[in-house]
């Protein structure tokens, strides 16, 4: 025994092992990765390969993550043993069918430089955790971008999902043709297309999406090309009667006598401003950012680019053209809207026709913030009257606006416009403006960054009711939080933090937790 | 019917000697026992081996021409339950449920069975819901195994294999008259793969013959004297038996020389992972001829103890590969060598982790650990010493990449039941909410995070039944109609009833039982011609003695929703509040109606098709709306705009247009963003005159207010 011991030496695994070919799908439920599968075993028994292929569906099949794994063997007179799992570092081809599964196939060890080629679909898929975060919650897609092109033997990367939605069916069948266009497999175009039409079902857009993925990638698109962020919109036109172009050109060439790093967001403002309200109110506009601009010149501002010019540029543009009733029903009633919509739902004029419901909820202080400053303070002080016109307007109103009666009540609404800066919610909104302006104005020869950081802390007012009243109190909460750290050093990165924290949850717990580390410091230094 | 349909797939039931089977591993099951000729099959449905029941549901036609019954049973204790029917008649029967929970459930009839013992082969089918992709505790079926003496197969996980284990777990049950279990996990459920088909087997007695002529052995009953009589007869014959049947037709299998001194003994599910470690580490081919001798137990319950100290012969240390914990293969090999006085030493747990799946990475450093200790010099010299990290650092992306757990469906009727929980959360605080088992569960994710527990089908009710005497806020538990008929209207509602609870249930009804696939039960709306549907739910409440009942038809009316589960969380009424929330589960309800839609739009008829949209410049990028839905059509679109941070509520094209969005948006007071576009396919002359009509007047209006204003425009 101890002789046949001895003969036992290690050797280098079977030279057949480095044979089999393991392919692993990473994807959501509902992308269809069961069909492409089941096509890949079909291709590959088409082939003349010994083939097993798993899943991982149970639940997953609704929305969450999915993962198939396949192993693949030319056929031979026995029967190999394949593994039921991949193991890390052990895999040939990677086929994501969203970029963060991409990411999420490299977390677990699947994509190796050595040997793991990856194709991979740029479309983003949010997750809901992404999507419930009051500021910008979104994950960084380029840092996935990156470690893909950083770990992979070879990448093949555009946005599959926007040609299979071009053709009218589901991402697999694009992923099949990258697959096909990859030359990963070694099979043939042809019977990659021979099992398409084996399948028997939506064969024709499964096909037209195949063979655009399959030129797609065999001519060697890549992830930088393929748009990960929304693509320009394109320059706008503006309309509108002679006279008045002639005052618009006027207010554009003032924008030209403000600091170059803020006129893009000046423009911008700009615009915004008068499509809110009028040419006028443009100029109100920029009298106040040209004032702001000079006392930035003065604290400093070339050397900082003219962030604070360019942050006043921003949020002081949003907080004129403030989300009252008048701008929402004037949005809903603008021209092109309908076309919008249409395009939208994918409707051509000569074949379907277009119904249009709008779901509204005002409540008693909408209505009452439309009224003259004077009596809707007055009335806004009863509590009883209030309660009133609540009980009287407070209901779900779903308005028809392809109607004519229905598109009527929002034109009138959008009508009031011309009366706004004498009504009680533009006083307001104009107070609110003037308290913030001053705190930034104040602090701007102090500290050039919180002064930019006071500015900032707007973006925090937004939505409408309840929305608008939580994103208020968070405003005011954060101004208070400033105010206690101005003075100290690191008092815009404190700001900047608050501003951050606030965007964070809807209850404003990160908030909170930031607001009391700041009053924890600021004790401690009363105390010493 | 299920949601997905085998029309296709069962085809291939009707092969014939000599053809090749090709499919996944649960249609390779079924067909085995078609070709052992059962004469019943029955079982509750749930990950992995749902598709189990929805082939045998859409084979009936197959099973009528055999004489085989196929019932879909209330529950794994009622499949269980079936299996009676071998215990007096010598046919046999199987049923499949998932595991541990339809175990659990199933246990009481499981040990009544195997006390009495049967006569015809009765084969459980065990889905073991563990590792990846479970949606389960993590908890092994092998205990209940042993404390019943059910013999359990955990066959290799290759077709061939697994249909070889159907027919020896017939035959093994027959031959020690016990209940034979057999395990699959998840994997092996869904693997694809080729057997060579036998012919089907019409059972030799049906159960219709078996109700003509009646039979009865008192001594099965469980009842003293019998009972104790049972517990000896077990160990003294049953067992005996089946070793010797194990034994006999060499069910536990061997690979490898016998003549190195270590080797692995494993569980058959364990095979193709402990041959992949052992390819990677240059000891085996790819067709898994070894050089480590394996000592594959097929048969993980009983231990055939003779047969393991036999491998052990000559062994200087075996590992034993073993899934998941307690350990018991491990400890009951532990002992039969310590009672042998065998001086071979046994590795496990320890080189193998206690807990947890053995994926391809844990297995292969567990094999080479083991390897490292016992016989270093058979590894390559790299692995023995590895004098550099072979692992180049993986970039950092778990802050990056989501988690992305299972949610609500695009459209999901239940989404809208749990927005407005949350809006009455909002106004009356948070309440003590216990879930249960089917999709609803999810609500506890975000964005809903509603409730916190789930004790078990059915017992979302009964799991708040400390808090029956009521307090200064009203307890709410939630079922689902499968939990309901499942066991929920014993368990919770009567529960209720009897104790004069003063708690709030929810019965979320969406037709089916959605989460286990989409499979009818008592009160789902589909004519199914093989089963008896349409008995409402509501009455079932009122015949147990609930007196509060409030149906709701539609649970996308956030608004109603809303003031009905405020009514009863503040009604004066004492006693049980329950709230039938009943709308179509939309996966299904899609998969159903979408082809109708889209022939009738090629066909050239009217088709209103609705979908949701939002305004970008009326959306504040808030998200409010998403953290009431969590819809995956209702998602975030970021805007070419410099003035704009945060990015906009968009809705895509998957989008069904259930109506939620717009619902919650304005039960909620949100915001007026959002807007619903029906659209209709192939108007009528009226529609497109009506429509033309309204557009010139509407045109007009729009022009006139553009002569006074500046906008601008997209050229």
């Amino acid at each position: 025994m101890t002789a046949k011991r001895a003969q036992l030496k290690p050797k280098a695994p079977d030279a057949r092992l480095a044979e089999i070919l393991k392919l692993a799908i990473f994807a959501v439920g509902g992308q269809g990765g069961g069909v492409l599968n089941g096509w890949i075993v079909d291709l590959a028994e088409r082939n003349g390969y010994d083939v097993q292929a798993t899943s991982i569906a149970g639940v997953a099949q609704r929305t969450g993550a999915t993962f198939y794994y396949i192993e693949m063997l030319p056929k031979s007179d026995r029967r190999p043993v394949f593994s039921l799992a991949p193991g890390a570092g052990d895999v040939d081809i990677v086929i994501a069918a969203e970029l963060m599964e991409a990411g999420r196939a490299i977390l677990r060890g699947f994509v190796v430089p050595s040997r793991t080629k990856i194709i991979l679909s740029t479309h983003r898929q949010f997750a809901t955790v992404e999507k419930v975060v009051p500021g910008d919650g979104i994950s960084d897609p380029e840092k996935v971008v990156e470690a893909v092109h950083e770990q992979s033997a070879e990448m093949l990367a555009f946005d599959m999902q926007q040609i299979a939605e071009d053709e009218g069916t589901v991402i697999s069948a694009a992923l099949f043709g990258a697959l096909a266009g990859s030359g990963f497999l070694p099979f043939s175009v042809e019977s990659f297309r021979e099992t398409v039409q084996a399948s028997g079902r939506g064969v024709e857009a499964s096909l037209a999406a195949f063979e655009r993925a399959r030129k797609g990638a065999s001519e060697g698109e890549d992830a930088k090309e393929a748009p990960v962020t929304p693509v320009s919109e394109g320059k706008e036109q503006i309309r509108g009667p002679a006279s008045l172009i002639e005052t618009w050109r006027a207010l554009e060439a003032r924008i030209s006598a403000l600091p170059d790093p803020a006129h893009h967001m000046a423009t911008a403002g700009l615009k915004k401003v008068v499509g809110f309200q009028d040419a006028a109110y443009g100029s109100a506009y920029l009298s106040r950012l040209e004032t702001l601009a000079k006392l930035d010149s003065k604290a400093g501002g070339t050397k900082k680019n003219f962030s604070f010019t360019t942050a006043a540029a921003k949020h002081l543009a949003n907080a004129m053209a403030y989300d009252d009733v008048i701008r929402v029903a004037d949005v809903k009633t603008r021209a092109g809207r309908f076309e919008e919509i249409e395009a939208e739902v994918g409707a051509t004029p000569d074949h379907h026709v277009t119904r249009v419901t709008e779901y509204t909820h005002p409540g008693a202080a909408e209505v009452v913030s439309l009224l003259p400053s004077g009596i809707g303070a007055r009335i806004e002080a009863n509590d009883r009257l209030m309660g009133l016109i609540d009980r009287l307007v407070n209901r779900g109103r779903h308005i028809r606006t392809d109607r004519v009666g229905g598109f009527l009540q929002l034109y009138a609404l959008a009508g009031l416009r011309r009366w706004r800066r004498s009504l009680l919610r533009h006083g307001r909104e104009m107070a609110h403006i003037d308290d913030w302006i001053r705190q930034a104005e104040e602090r701007l020869p102090r500290d050039y960054d919180l002064a930019v950081e006071t500015l900032n802390a707007r973006r925090l007012i937004k939505g409408y009711a309840d929305t608008h009243a939580r994103g208020l109190s968070k405003f005011d909460r954060v101004m208070e939080g400033i105010d206690v750290v101005d003075g100290r050093e690191d008092a815009a990165d404190w700001a900047g933090r608050l501003i951050w924290a606030a965007l964070k949850d809807a209850k404003g717990e990160a908030l909170d937790g930031a607001l009391k580390t700041i009053r924890s410091f600021a004790e401690d230094k009363a105390v010493a | 019917m299920a949601e997905r349909s085998f029309k296709k797939e069962i085809e291939q039931l009707r092969l014939g000697a000599g053809t090749e089977f090709r499919g996944e591993g649960i249609l390779a099951i079924t067909k085995a026992l078609l070709e052992n000729g059962v004469g019943y099959v029955g079982g509750y449905q749930g990950a992995p081996i749902s598709h189990l029941m929805d082939v045998l549901a859409d084979a009936e036609e197959i099973l009528d021409e055999l004489g085989v019954r196929f019932e879909a049973n209330a529950s794994e204790a009622a499949a269980t339950a079936m299996l009676a029917a071998s215990v007096h008649y010598p046919i046999r029967g199987a049923v499949t449920y998932k595991g541990p929970v339809g175990v659990n459930v199933a246990s009481d009839a499981l040990a009544n069975l195997a006390s009495g013992g049967v006569t015809g082969g009765a084969l459980i089918i065990v889905g073991e819901d563990y590792g990846e992709g479970s949606s389960i505790m993590q908890e092994r079926s092998h205990a209940f195994a042993m404390k019943s003496s059910v013999w359990l197969l955990d066959p290799r996980p290759n077709l061939p294999s697994i249909v070889d284990a159907v027919g020896h777990g017939f035959a093994l049950s027959e031959a020690s008259n016990s209940p034979v279990m057999m395990l699959v996990r998840i994997r092996a459920c869904h693997v694809h793969g080729a057997f060579e088909a036998r012919d089907n087997v019409r059972p030799p007695l049906t159960v219709r013959d078996a109700l003509a002529n009646p039979r009865r052995d008192t001594t099965r009953v469980v009842l003293p004297p019998y009972s104790y009589q049972h517990e000896q007869t077990k160990v003294a014959e049953r067992l005996p038996a089946a070793v010797d049947y194990i034994k006999e037709h060499g069910l536990n299998e061997r690979f490898g020389p016998s003549d190195q001194t270590i080797g692995l003994a494993l569980q058959g599910g364990m095979y193709n992972a402990v041959i992949r470690a052992l390819q990677r580490l240059g000891l085996a081919n790819v067709y898994g001829d070894t050089d480590i001798p394996l000592y594959v137990m097929n048969v993980t319950w009983p231990i055939v103890e003779d047969e393991f100290l036999d491998f052990c012969e000559g062994k200087d240390a075996v590992l034993v590969v073993e899934e998941g914990m307690p350990a018991f293969i491990e400890q009951s090999l532990r002992a039969t060598l310590h009672k042998a006085g065998s001086s071979t030493a046994i590795d496990g747990k320890g080189a193998l982790p206690e807990a947890g799946e053995l994926t391809g990475e844990v297995m292969l450093d567990g094999v080479t650990t083991f390897l490292k200790s016992r016989m270093p010099t058979l590894l390559p010299a790299d692995i023995r010493s590895p004098n550099r990290e072979d692992k180049s650092p993986r970039p950092d992306l778990a802050d990056v990449v989501p988690p992305r757990p299972p949610s609500f469906c695009t459209g999901c009727p239940e989404r809208p039941i749990f927005a407005a929980m949350k809006l009455v959360e909002e106004k009356h605080g948070e309440h003590q909410v216990a879930g249960d088992i089917g999709c609803h569960l999810f609500a506890s994710m975000p964005p809903f995070h509603i409730g916190g527990s789930t004790m078990g089908y059915g017992l979302g009710g009964a799991s708040n039944a400390a808090f029956d005497g009521g307090g200064e806020k009203r307890a709410i538990s939630i079922l689902g109609d499968g939990g309901f008929w499942h066991n929920g209207l014993n368990s919770s509602i009567t529960n209720a009833v009897f104790n004069k609870s003063d708690g709030v249930t929810i019965i979320v009804d969406n037709y089916y039982s959605a989460a286990t696939g989409g499979q009818d039960n008592l009160s789902s709306r589909a004519d199914n011609p093989n089963k008896s549907t349409k008995h409402p739910i509501k009455k079932a409440l009122q015949g147990v003695g609930v007196d509060w009942v409030r149906q709701i038809d539609r649970t996308y009316d956030v608004t109603k929703m809303h003031d009905t589960l405020e009514e009863a969380l503040t009604t004066d009424y004492k006693g049980p509040k329950v709230i039938v929330a009943s709308s179509e589960c939309m996966l299904n309800k899609q998969r159903r109606e979408r082809p109708k839609m889209q022939a009738a739009i090629r066909e050239g008829r009217r088709v209103e098709k609705p979908k949701f949209g939002v305004d970008q410049d009326v959306c504040t990028g808030d998200h409010a709306c998403m953290r009431l839905s969590g819809c995956p059509s209702l998602t975030l679109k970021t805007l070419d705009d410099p003035l704009r941070d945060d990015p906009v509520a968009w809705i895509d094209q998957t989008c069904v247009g259930c109506g939620n969005c717009g619902e919650v948006a304005d039960a909620a007071a949100l915001c007026p963003s959002f807007y619903r576009a029906d659209l209709i396919h192939n108007p009528n002359r009226f529609d497109v005159w009506l429509a033309r009509f309204r557009r010139r007047v509407i045109d007009w209006l729009q022009r006139r207010r553009d002569k006074k204003r500046l906008s601008w425009a997209s050229p």
